[in-house]
């Protein structure tokens, strides 16, 4: 990941006589997809369809809206509304406008416009259908799918910042979703079972560690190696002893579901946010603290001192290789927690290969998200609700196919990676052994 | 770095010659891969006597009767182990006396998918990239070799040939993405390939959907069989085919083009320095799309074991099983050379071809066998780490423990020259 173009962020004040190279790629693409919703879904639709939308508020006073909308009319809207973003766009570019204020505009025109898009598709695919969309119902999946995915990129996040490339974050879930089913099982309790899920990703991470930071082996290859590893282990345990004592091992328990007081009144929102289980709590406490803590504690400095110039962080006397190890068992720890999900917070027992990769898509929202908390979180929300789509989409019962939205997560990242949407820079000296 | 050479011994009197020759044997390579084999079997015995019902039943009255234990642990890891060897290597219970080494030539078609793949990771290692995509390289060779296999018409010989070519382009195209993503962006190929293997298996899910693709008589995401003429030869009646042949073959071809080519040597060069391969005025985006597109073909090719030989047969979505990620562990085990590739392919393929017949006689799941891989390469990456198992003298442990006796002479004569001059 080192060999990645370097490009830094241009944030102080440039002298008035130097350009910036101008950049077409937002504008045109913008406009690329104004014309797709434009044409594919404007023109494909008649003058009295109507789209149905259900929010469900959780609100005593206000209980579900339905909506019924004059699809085309609202699609016109939408499209004047991405048009508008995308003549923003070119003006920004013409004029080497980057930030307003200290507000970067791409970004937000980015926010902005796709939000529109998503809603103009959903509005089209729900035209003259029987089914309402339900809109409180797709977010709080969205939100749920999300789970595994922002606790695996928290993990990558330290321990890539930390210069430790954990590639073993789908193995990270699993033997913890493997352990929390365990424990849950044999005590009955779910609350132990998400308390074992940290213990076994520390595990893995503890492997990890040991091999990357005590023995210099490629980063990329333990973890690989250890997501075969875990995914045989815990397999072969199924297979055996998990199998065998069904009524020990394999009894599903589940997190109570905790409704918070106050804050689950708010329309809307509330009842996608605060009428979660405690995982789900865990894992906004664990996106905070990470994103200060990362950015503004001495913990945090020490940390991204060793990811991207251990000799400096050496030369001011910290121990390089302790705090890789330190960092990459509690990152470890941070996916185990994840792995909860699959078992004790969705109240399954344990499956083969349960996790499906989920680890991959963690990666990938870490790296969209620039190897910071918060935009791992935007991403990871992101695929969430391409997930979750997905499922909706094929409950209304609409033509997609489901591959191409299961694709997505992953192709944004490849463009991500080639500098094609954004700008992503790695630590600078991750996956490189310190030998002091 | 169990490259570096004993040079500390380079020096010593003939009467030591023994010491250093012995230590030479146990810190070699061979001897490495032969102990972490040793040792993941070892853990290995441990999961199957721990999963074992007999063994944890004797294990409760462990200490008033010990030979119950004994005998369990014994008789649930020997007849595991032993099955293994059966299912791999010689079946020494065959009724018939031809039939001893069918195990043999099983182990050899599990061989053939690894050998492919293996050789196509090997040649990115060396390159100095990490090519993690041969799942995905495999899936799209097996999706053109599968629908030229089972929708042209053509005369046996020239299908197959023709086969071959699809599985080689389709792995080819799926490698040349992230070589020329590289090359031209310096987009990391670890994470465009590990993206590139999902979508690939989405797009054959896909693909599977269409009427082009799928079997008519079948309710289950299958293509049709490939047609009889694109099939691999079978020598003597045996499950060796002609994949076998060209697995060996493409291994020598490796071979050819990684130490005697000028491509070669500059795809090595690139590996071992890319900034001085550049400065010596080599290409070194070309290097990488080259030996990504070569490499995705190899991995491509690896899906013709399936398709065109006895075992599928069929595109379906789990066409390229878990080679791809095997086929890491047989590169680093063979330690990126192609005869070492054959090599460690032949013992990973013994040991899927043992496993399911470990499976099916004493009930052990086949999945101990990832387990057993893993450890072996895991080992085999910590070089250290088996010698501190095994307490081997550590050549690289040895010099570093000279070097700090003689900073810590360096730094007494210093201080007693100190000394001298504050006197």
């Amino acid at each position: 990941m080192s060999s990645t173009v370097i490009e830094h962020e241009l944030d102080h004040e440039l002298p008035s006589e130097v350009f910036l190279p101008r950049s077409w790629k937002m504008p045109i693409a913008l406009s690329i997809f104004t014309l797709v919703a434009a044409l594919g879904f404007g023109l494909s639709l008649s003058n009295t369809a109507v789209s149905r939308v259900a929010i469900v508020t959780g609100n005593h006073w206000m209980g579900t809206l339905n909506f019924i909308l004059p699809s085309l009319t609202t699609i016109i809207v939408l499209t004047v509304i991405m048009a508008a973003m995308a003549g923003i766009a070119w003006w920004a570019s013409a004029n080497r406008i980057v930030k307003i204020g200290r507000v970067r505009i791409a970004f937000w025109i980015g926010v902005i416009f796709g939000t529109v898009f998503v809603l103009a598709f959903l509005l089209w695919a729900v035209a003259d259908r029987g089914h309402a969309l339900q809109f409180t119902s797709l977010l709080s999946g969205a939100l749920f799918l999300s789970v595994p995915l922002i606790f695996g990129a928290m993990s990558g996040t330290v321990c890539e910042r930390v210069g430790v490339i954990n590639v073993a974050i789908e193995g990270q879930l699993l033997f913890g979703a493997f352990l929390a089913a365990i424990v849950g099982s044999m005590t009955q309790n779910p609350w132990l079972g998400l308390l074992a899920a940290p213990i076994a990703g520390a595990l893995v991470g503890a492997l990890l560690a040991l091999f990357a930071v005590r023995y210099w082996v490629d980063n990329i290859i333990v973890g690989v190696v250890l997501n075969v590893l875990v995914g045989g282990l815990t397999s072969y345990l199924f297979s055996t002893v998990l199998v065998r004592n069904t009524d020990v091992f394999s009894i599903a328990v589940k997190l109570p579901t905790w409704r918070i007081p106050i804050l689950c009144e708010i329309p809307v929102i509330g009842p996608i946010l605060f009428a979660q289980n405690a995982l789900v709590y865990i894992m906004y406490a664990v996106v905070i603290i990470l994103q200060i803590l990362i950015f503004k504690s001495k913990w945090g400095l020490r940390l991204r001192a060793c990811g991207e110039h251990p000799r400096a962080a050496d030369t001011v006397g910290i121990k390089v290789n302790r705090t890789r190890i330190l960092n990459t068992i509690l990152g470890g720890a941070i996916a185990g927690l994840g792995g909860a999900y699959f078992t004790v917070a969705a109240g399954l027992a344990f499956g083969k290969h349960m996790t499906a990769g989920r680890g991959f898509i963690a990666l990938a929202a870490m790296i969209l998200g620039g190897w910071k908390p918060k935009g791992a979180l935007m991403a990871a929300l992101l695929f969430g609700f391409a997930d979750n789509l997905q499922n909706s989409l094929g409950v209304i019962g609409v033509e997609v196919p489901s591959q191409f939205m299961l694709m997505a997560p992953y192709l944004v990242t490849i463009f991500a990676v080639a500098g094609l949407v954004g700008r992503v820079r790695p630590p600078a000296m991750e996956g490189k052994p310190y030998k002091g | 770095m169990s490259e570096i050479s004993d040079s500390v011994d380079a020096g010593a009197p003939k009467t030591l010659m023994w010491r250093s020759t012995l230590r030479k044997i146990t810190t070699s390579t061979v001897m490495t891969s032969f102990l972490a084999i040793v040792v993941a079997l070892l853990i290995g015995a441990f999961l199957i006597a721990a999963a074992d019902g007999d063994v944890q039943r004797t294990a409760g009255y462990l200490l008033t009767r010990p030979g119950d234990f004994f005998a369990a642990l014994g008789d649930s890891v020997g007849s595991a182990y032993a099955s293994l060897f059966r299912g791999a290597v010689f079946n020494y219970s065959a009724s018939n006396p031809g039939d001893f080494f069918v195990p043999l030539t099983k182990t050899i078609a599990y061989s053939v998918p690894l050998i492919f793949a293996g050789l196509a990771l090997g040649m990115g290692f060396r390159a100095g990239l990490f090519n993690i995509g041969a799942q995905g390289q495999i899936i799209l060779g097996a999706t053109l070799c599968g629908y030229i296999g089972f929708t042209w018409h053509l005369p046996a010989g020239i299908h197959l040939i023709a086969c071959l070519i699809g599985a080689f382009v389709g792995g080819g195209l799926w490698g040349f993405i992230p070589g020329f993503l590289k090359a031209k962006t310096g987009a990391n190929e670890v994470i465009v390939t590990i993206m590139l293997n999902s979508v690939a298996l989405y797009l054959l899910g896909w693909l599977l959907t269409l009427d082009s693709f799928r079997n008519p008589d079948s309710y289950l995401p299958v293509s049709p069989r490939m047609l009889p003429t694109a099939w691999f030869p079978h020598f003597f009646s045996t499950a060796i085919d002609l994949g076998f042949v060209l697995a060996l073959l493409a291994a020598v071809g490796v071979w050819w083009l990684m130490e005697r080519s000028t491509l070669g040597f500059r795809i090595r060069a690139v590996g071992d320095n890319p900034d001085a391969a550049r400065a010596a005025g080599m290409n070194v985006s070309m290097s990488y799309v080259w030996v990504m597109v070569i490499g995705g073909g190899l991995a491509g090719l690896a899906a013709t074991s399936q398709l065109l030989s006895s075992v599928s047969q069929q595109l379906n979505g789990n066409i390229a099983s878990t080679f791809g990620f095997d086929a890491i562990t047989v590169a680093l085990l063979g330690r990126s050379k192609p005869f070492g590739i054959v090599l460690a392919g032949l013992l990973f393929g013994g040991l899927r071809a043992g496993g399911y017949i470990m499976q099916a006689s004493t009930g052990t799941p086949i999945d101990i066998i990832l387990v057993l891989q893993s450890i072996i390469v895991l080992l085999i990456a910590a070089p250290p780490l088996i010698k501190a198992i095994f307490r081997l003298p550590d050549p690289e442990r040895r010099t570093k423990k000279l070097a700090k006796a003689h900073a810590r002479l360096e730094e007494k004569a210093a201080k007693e020259s100190v000394e001298e001059v504050t006197l």
